[in-house]
């Protein structure tokens, strides 16, 4: 082991095991003890804090999903996997769980094209980029409570401007938050407007990696723009647009403020994430162990999700 | 000594950043994408706009059935003023600063610290370590809720700042773009202290930390917009009224306003200006940030 570890660090640093010849037989040793000392020193305040307000909870939480803890303090015994059985017989959860999943697919699409979109304008070299740049991004940095307010606003059946601007155009009004089946793809909307500047960065700052020497050979050979788009931009984005996507599906699947503070779920539980469902039956249910229970199947499902992403990006650079 | 390797790389992306190619003339193609950038920017801007016309509206005016962007009554900062003179929002705004500013300071110490024993000691356990804190970036904070409440509960820190500010500071994520950057800072910089026997803390903080003032700025900018923008954990962890952050605090006073629009709107744009300004004064360093911690997501 002790061997290793100095073979290793010498190949880094062949220089200074070298060039060090006059104290050779004191220093490997004393250097490779303290080395683990130090190690585990720097990485000791970042662990404490690891340990206790992560890995603790995950631990304790595991735990209290197999008991019916509740807030009020009664029932702290173990009762096995019941609230997992419940759980999964519980029509609440899959509903939830169902509209988190639907938002997830509906939004991620419109999050990465317009993403797409957005930068590719940009990349054209249009005069005052910081303005576009500014009017993309500047909804990012607001807070959900903020968008939820603006938007609730936005929506309002008679008073709102969309409704009104609408109208104007011929459309008859719509409920937006009010009509179970429009009032998912509103909070996709809002979420669109909120969030989409973050994914036009992470595009704006991939294409500026792509060589110009590329571009100017297309148009040597006679690209037009569209051309070079398709053959040239989008091909050597696709590891980006991979990892773009892994992280809207991930960040969507925890949709959970806006949510809340646009409908609180409604009309009807057609909007209720299962973030809602587990802070539901956790507060204002007050059972904690049954909503841990959840927490849980949504991590599973989490899980499961990231890995079968591994699995594919795994693949294809294979 | 450090500067030379510290400031070749910056003007590189910056310069690449505006003129990566050189700026032809404006052909139809251009013009073209030109109209849809600005359509859109007009779309991406117009919930300000809409909130700021509402904002300075007379309640009134603002409830009245017909939608006009110029008021009957003309424009007033009636809701403003009644805003700040019930004194909520510059409470929320500093909470929410000194929590973020919290959350930032101890994410970094921590972070940047393990970060370099990652990316330069070599100690027994790395790898597992190594391991551990990138598996752990999956970790949907949502799912904690629940025990770290009762975790909070049992520390008897419910109701105080640190509920919201110590389970926040963890972001492995960070971790890994810190230990990234640690690793293209060339070895030989430390050597000659290595030599003179200076100690690791020294290195460290002498030699590493002052080159890695650009990924250090972006992780606290974005640790920082993450935090002042937290809303679920916040609003879990503290009822009591003088603790509240912005977004918790304005989640309250939508019910209490009811159907005040105007004040509505003066509190949101209010909430939204202090991140407006930061970016406004740092968008380079947020814009690079982005690209450079982007694997972090939010």
């Amino acid at each position: 082991m002790s061997s290793s570890l100095a073979s290793r660090r010498s190949t880094g640093q062949p220089d200074i095991a070298t060039a060090t010849p006059p104290q050779p037989p004191r220093r490997p040793s004393q250097s490779r003890t303290r080395s683990n000392l130090s190690g585990w020193g720097f990485a000791t305040p970042f662990l404490v804090f690891f340990l206790v307000f992560l890995v603790w909870p995950i631990l304790y939480g595991i735990y209290m999903s197999l008991t019916g803890k509740s807030l009020t303090g009664a029932n702290d015994s173990l009762i096995g996997f019941a609230n997992y059985a419940e759980a999964l017989a519980d029509a609440d959860m899959w509903r939830s769980l169902g509209n988190t999943l639907y938002f997830t697919v509906i939004s991620t699409v419109p999050l990465v094209l317009v993403a797409l979109v957005m930068a590719a304008l940009l990349n054209v070299g249009l005069p005052a980029q910081w303005l576009w740049r500014l009017s993309y991004f500047a909804p990012y940095l607001l807070a959900s409570t903020v968008v939820s307010l603006f938007f609730t606003w936005m929506y309002n059946p008679q008073l709102g401007l969309i409704n009104d601007s609408l109208s104007k155009l011929g459309i008859p009004k719509v409920a937006w938050l009010n009509d179970p089946n429009v009032a998912m793809w509103a909070i996709v909307i809002a979420t669109l407007w909120w969030t989409v500047g973050f994914n036009f960065l992470l595009y704006m700052a991939a294409m500026q990696t792509i060589p110009a020497q590329h571009y100017e050979a297309a148009s040597l050979d006679g690209a037009g723009a569209w051309r070079q788009f398709f053959s040239i931009t989008l091909p050597q984005l696709t590891p980006t647009t991979v990892m773009i996507v892994l992280l809207q599906i991930l960040a969507s699947m925890k949709i959970f403020d806006q949510v809340y503070q646009m409908t609180a779920g409604g009309p009807g539980g057609s909007t209720r994430p299962v973030v809602q469902y587990i802070f539901e039956t956790g507060f204002t249910g007050y059972r904690l162990g049954y909503s841990a229970a959840i927490s849980y199947i949504f991590f599973g499902l989490i899980v499961l999700i990231s890995v079968m992403q591994f699995a594919v990006t795994r693949r294809r650079r294979a | 000594m450090a500067t030379p390797t510290l400031t070749r790389p910056t003007p590189r992306t910056s310069t690449s950043e505006g003129l990566r190619r050189p700026r032809k003339k404006m052909t139809a193609g251009k013009i073209a994408a030109l109209v849809v950038a600005a359509f859109i920017a007009v779309l991406w801007l117009v919930p300000f706009a809409w909130a700021t016309a509402t904002a300075f509206k007379t309640e009134t005016d603002a409830a009245a059935p017909k939608v006009s962007w110029m008021p009957p009554s003309g424009f007033t900062a009636e809701a403003f003023v009644k805003v700040f003179q019930d004194g909520n929002i510059p409470l929320w705004t500093w909470n929410s600063f000194y929590t973020s500013a919290a959350i930032t300071a101890i994410t970094l110490v921590i972070s940047a610290l393990v970060a370099y024993a990652l990316s330069r000691i070599d100690f027994k356990g790395k790898k597992v370590l190594m391991t551990v804190i990138i598996a752990s970036i999956i970790i949907p904070p949502p799912v904690l809720i629940i025990p770290l409440f009762y975790q909070m509960l049992a520390l008897h820190l419910i109701d105080t700042s640190w509920a919201i500010i110590l389970p926040q500071v963890i972001h492995p994520a960070m971790v890994f773009v810190l230990k990234k950057f640690f690793d293209q800072i060339p070895r030989e910089l430390e050597e000659a202290a290595v030599m003179d026997g200076a100690s690791r803390l020294r290195i460290f903080t002498q030699i590493i930390l002052p080159l890695s003032r650009p990924i250090l700025a972006a992780v606290a900018i974005f640790v920082f917009i993450g935090a002042w923008n937290n809303f679920l954990w916040p609003f879990i962890a503290t009822n009591d009224g003088a603790l509240l952050t912005l977004p918790v605090g304005l989640q309250t006073i939508k019910s209490a306003y009811g159907i005040q629009y105007a004040q509505n709107m003066a509190s949101a744009l209010l909430a939204a200006l202090p991140l407006i300004l930061v970016f406004l004064f740092f968008q380079r360093q947020i814009i690079k940030g982005v690209a450079t911690t982007g694997l972090a997501g939010t």
